[in-house]
């Protein structure tokens, strides 16, 4: 019995060892500096001198004053339009890649999914400006078929053209993890299902659409929880209205020099997300549990 | 005949999906040529001033030979410490693998401004100043995911036999790695590299966060995307750039067929 | 008799929960073509493994060639190993595969060379040296695993399943040159098979794997005529079992009602486990016989009726319905000149006699 321990806890060395480096790394460069805003969102700053005296101040001004809790409270919103709208374009196509593509030509669909985002990030952003503008590729088009008289506004410079710029960036991440979810369905379950007399629609709501739960949870995280924190697009596009704590952040830190009121909003809206995130996977695990049993 | 409706509606989304996916990346080349000094439509013009313009413009090859240096350091970095934690996690079992894993891979999930914003506050309250190293620094983070992803699909893939019998025929652990492993992942390890020198390149709200005086080519964008007289040589250098990252792209993939070839594997995987 | 090659005592491997070797112990003379042969999952890949270093036991210990192995690494043993799978180094040519182990032993390159070449000529691949293992087929994949492992010259060779890949023709081939290489090179073989028929035709002995421990090591022969117990028994050759009741010692054997057949006195010797406790008759099909007129004579005969009859050229095989025999009993003659073959339906007379009867535990 002895010998056991002493074989399992050299494998458990050597791995513990082997994956050291980039521990320590992510320790040093994200684990502690995380630590250290948290420190700072309980400091305080007037002009370029911190208070290390520790106090909730920051958050009573980051959860009560009305222009963070709006903006808090937009940002959370267009998060979480971008993440339904995002998933919805995802869905049909990681289900045609995976049910209606040929096994070897799959990898040149996903390849071409991913194409357009070897494109600059922030040119690409400045192309839906171009796109969406007043002059812009959509409002010439409908103008030019005479479909409009008067090119529509409500399409640059608010929260629409932030949610469709960055359900455009992040379609891609939306698609694979679905599109591999797909793929680990057994195909003899489908059968099984039609076989059982399931038609195509309810075979879909109750085989495929279930199974690929997990997938869709995945995508739905790797969108939200990012775009939280996304600060160009909503620059660009975004217009007066359309900003979001992420620019707030940035402004804390920088031109308005309140680096711990930055470090609250931040830390709060770290807090939230993954608070809204815990509850989406208990959910989600309670709902395939409700299932299997 | 049910079945073909489907398909067909089906169809029809494609088509819209992949217009609205690749509509900037059309238009970019588009404005990169046209003649008239607002992109926007109507195209006026062809015309090669634009990137005649980059020629002349200084501060462009400086942010680009920062964004060369950040992005070549932070690949190699990052694969080396994502080859380091994917070995780890598919060939040992130690305790706490679940968290030591989740934890290095949070970078992937964590908003970019959350790392820019507290390296920035690490590196201000040290009193360090700022410079690429930081961006380096915070470009290793979020990369090394991306590499840790990567490289685990090749090390799953590779057939631990080959490993056993490399040491079974007398060579040690290391001479097994560099002889055997290493070859035999190399395809993961190009695209590791490839990846995340990609998105160091393209990086922009760290960066942003951490550069000093010198920028990185997207923070020399940032600047530019305001001066809108400016705004079609924008359009020539991401020209430009796309053109690159696809070379690069094609280049790496055939690099990757040939070493299949040449060791008769399946073909499969690939950059995605 | 010389000290064995390899000596191991109460070899025990755990993975978790899971016993894999439960007290394996067992010894393997020098130059010995040795298998290790059992239904799937009973152990015998990791057995292999703890021999040749890629895992440490849970508890006892090897000696190989006299020299304890414990804490010894899979790369400084004097066993090298030939793959399920090969384990041909795909980036690799045939000659880079088989210098690779040579490199750090030899340092002249002629030498090494000659080596190489010589050891590709062994397993007949000479002029092979420049392929890539995808350019080969499995069974020269073999032939380079081999080539690799045997130019190092090991104490033993260690051989996992290396013919299950190959399809019948080419397995057979490969059973006989194996068997021919090992006389020829002399080292101790041990192969790993579930087949038993490969375990008896190219083996000098055979240990019988159940459950992570050894049921029976013996010589081919004695493994198929003295199994120790009905589990062996079932799993090398075909046997039929059959009820038995034991009267009681006699002299020279053990007197027994074997059920449809009758009494009989079986030698000692048949009852290889005892008969204690409950146990079963085990007859060989080869061991029953057709009477087919009065000029056949058996010590013991019966009756039956022929039940299927499968015809394989040179044997035909008969389920015969016994009465007092709840299963049709298999029984195989062999179809020499003149010999007519029975159709289902018809009576037959069976002989037997106490020395076709085996008692099993
Ligand atoms: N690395 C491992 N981790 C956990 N369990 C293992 C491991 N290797 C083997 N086992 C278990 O140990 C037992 C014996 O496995 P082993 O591979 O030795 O069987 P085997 O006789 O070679 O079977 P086969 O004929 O199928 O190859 C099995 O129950 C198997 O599941
Ligand atoms: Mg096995």
């Amino acid at each position: 019995m002895t010998a056991l321990a002493g074989r399992v806890s050299r494998e458990a060395r050597n791995g513990l060892l082997l994956v050291s480096p980039t521990l320590t790394y992510a320790l040093l460069l994200l684990a502690a500096p995380l630590a250290l805003v948290v420190l700072l969102s309980f400091w305080t700053q007037d002009f370029l001198e911190i208070h290390r005296d520790l106090t909730f101040e920051n958050y009573r001004v980051a959860w009560t004053e009305p222009i963070y809790r709006a903006l808090m409270l937009r940002s959370l919103k267009i998060s979480a339009l971008v993440t339904v709208f995002t998933v919805i374009l995802a869905f049909p196509i990681a289900y045609f890649i995976s049910f209606h593509v040929p096994t070897k030509r799959k990898p040149l669909w996903l390849f071409l999914i991913t194409i357009p985002f070897w494109t600059s990030y922030l040119i690409r952003i400045f192309l839906w400006k171009v796109i969406l503008g007043f002059n812009g590729v959509v409002n010439g088009s409908l103008v030019g078929l005479g479909l409009i008289d008067e090119p529509l506004s409500f399409i640059l410079y608010n929260q629409n053209a932030v949610v469709l710029t960055l359900s455009h960036a992040w379609v891609p991440f939306a698609i694979l993890p679905i599109y591999v979810a797909l793929e680990r369905i057994d195909r003899s379950l489908l059968e099984a299902a039609e076989d059982l007399g399931d038609g195509p629609v309810r075979r879909f709501l109750r085989v495929t659409l279930p199974l690929a739960m997990p997938g869709v949870l995945a995508a739905a995280l790797i969108v939200f929880i990012p775009t939280i924190g996304d600060y160009v697009t909503p620059r660009l596009v975004g217009g007066p209205n359309g900003l979001m704590i992420a620019n707030m952040i940035e402004l804390q830190f920088k031109k308005a020099n309140n680096a711990p009121l930055g470090a609250a909003l931040a830390i709060s809206a770290m807090v939230i997300v993954s608070a809204i995130s815990i509850v989406f996977l208990w959910l989600n695990r309670r709902y395939l549990a409700g299932r299997g049993g | 005949m049910r079945t073909v409706g489907k398909l067909t509606w089906l169809h029809v989304y494609l088509v819209v999906f992949l217009v609205f996916l690749y509509a900037p990346a059309v238009l970019l080349p588009v404005f990169a040529f046209n003649s008239s000094r607002v992109v926007a439509f109507p195209l006026s013009g062809f015309t090669f001033d634009w990137f005649r313009l980059l020629l002349d413009t200084e501060p462009l090859f400086d942010a680009t030979r920062n964004s060369l240096i950040i992005a070549v350091i932070t690949a190699v970095f990052a694969t080396i410490l994502g080859t380091f934690a994917a070995r780890a996690s598919t060939r040992y079992r130690f305790p706490w693998k679940k968290g030591v894993m989740g934890f290095v891979m949070l970078p992937l999930v964590l908003p970019e401004i959350i790392v820019g914003v507290s390296l920035l506050v690490v590196i201000l309250q040290l009193g360090l100043n700022l410079s690429l190293w930081s961006i380096i620094l915070g470009h290793v983070l979020i990369c090394t995911p991306f590499c840790i992803a990567i490289l685990s699909a090749s090390f799953q893939g590779l057939d631990r036999s080959y490993e056993e019998a490399s040491h079974d025929l007398g060579r040690s652990h290391f001479a097994t790695f560099m002889l055997i492993t290493l070859p035999l992942v190399a395809p993961g390890i190009i695209a590791s590299l490839l990846v995340s020198f990609t998105i160091s390149l393209d990086e922009f709200i760290i960066a942003f966060f951490l550069s000093g005086t010198d920028a990185t080519l997207p923070v020399y964008i940032w600047g530019l995307v305001r001066f809108p007289q400016r705004l079609p040589s924008l359009m020539a250098l991401g020209t430009i750039l796309l053109v690159v990252s696809l070379c690069l792209l094609v280049a790496a993939e055939y690099v990757r067929r040939l070493g299949a070839r040449r060791t008769g594997t399946e073909a499969s995987g690939g950059f995605l | 008799m010389s000290e064995p090659i390899i000596r191991m005592t109460g070899i025990e491997k755990a993975f978790g929960d899971v016993r894999a070797l439960k007290g394996v112990s067992m010894e393997v003379r020098v130059g010995e073509f040795f298998s290790l042969l059992g239904p799937s999952g009973c152990g015998k890949t990791t057995l292999l493994r703890v021999i040749a270093g890629f895992e440490e036991p849970t508890d006892g210990n090897i000696l190989i060639g006299g020299r304890p192995m414990d804490g010894v690494p899979a790369n400084r043993r004097p066993t090298n190993m030939v793959f399920q799978n090969y384990a041909v180094f795909p980036h690799m040519t045939v000659a880079e595969n088989v210098e690779y182990g040579l490199r750090v032993r030899i340092k002249d390159r002629n030498e090494r060379q000659r080596q190489v070449d010589d050891a590709l000529a062994m397993v007949g691949l000479e002029g092979f040296g420049a392929r890539h293992s995808h350019e080969l087929s499995g069974g020269q994949r073999q032939r380079v695993a081999l080539a690799r492992a045997l130019v190092l010259k090991p104490t033993v060779l260690l051989l996992d399943e290396p013919l299950s890949a190959l399809d019948k023709k080419l397995r057979e081939q490969m059973q006989s040159e194996l068997r021919h290489l090992q006389r020829a090179v002399g080292i101790t073989f041990i192969l790993v098979t579930h087949d038993q028929e490969e375990a008896l035709t190219m083996s000098d002995r055979v240990a019988v794997m159940f459950e992570g421990d050894i049921a029976q090591l013996a010589s081919p022969q004695d493994l198929y005529r003295r199994p120790v117990d009905r589990r062996v028994a079932g799993f090398i050759g075909v046997m039929n079992f059959i009820d038995v009741r034991v009267l009681g010692a006699v002299p020279g054997g053990v007197e027994v009602d074997v059920a449809g057949l009758g009494r009989v006195v079986v030698p000692a010797e048949q009852a290889p486990g005892g008969t204690e406790g409950p146990i079963v008759a085990g007859i060989r099909p080869e061991m029953l016989t057709v009477l087919f007129d009065d000029s056949d004579v058996a010590a013991r005969v019966t009756e039956g009726e022929i039940d299927e009859v499968q015809y394989f050229g040179d044997m035909t095989y008969y389920d015969v319905k016994i009465d007092g025999i709840g299963k049709p009993v298999t029984l195989a003659m062999r179809n020499t000149a003149g010999r007519r073959v029975l159709q289902p339906g018809d009576r037959a007379r069976i002989g037997w006699g106490p020395d076709s009867v085996l008692l099993l535990r």
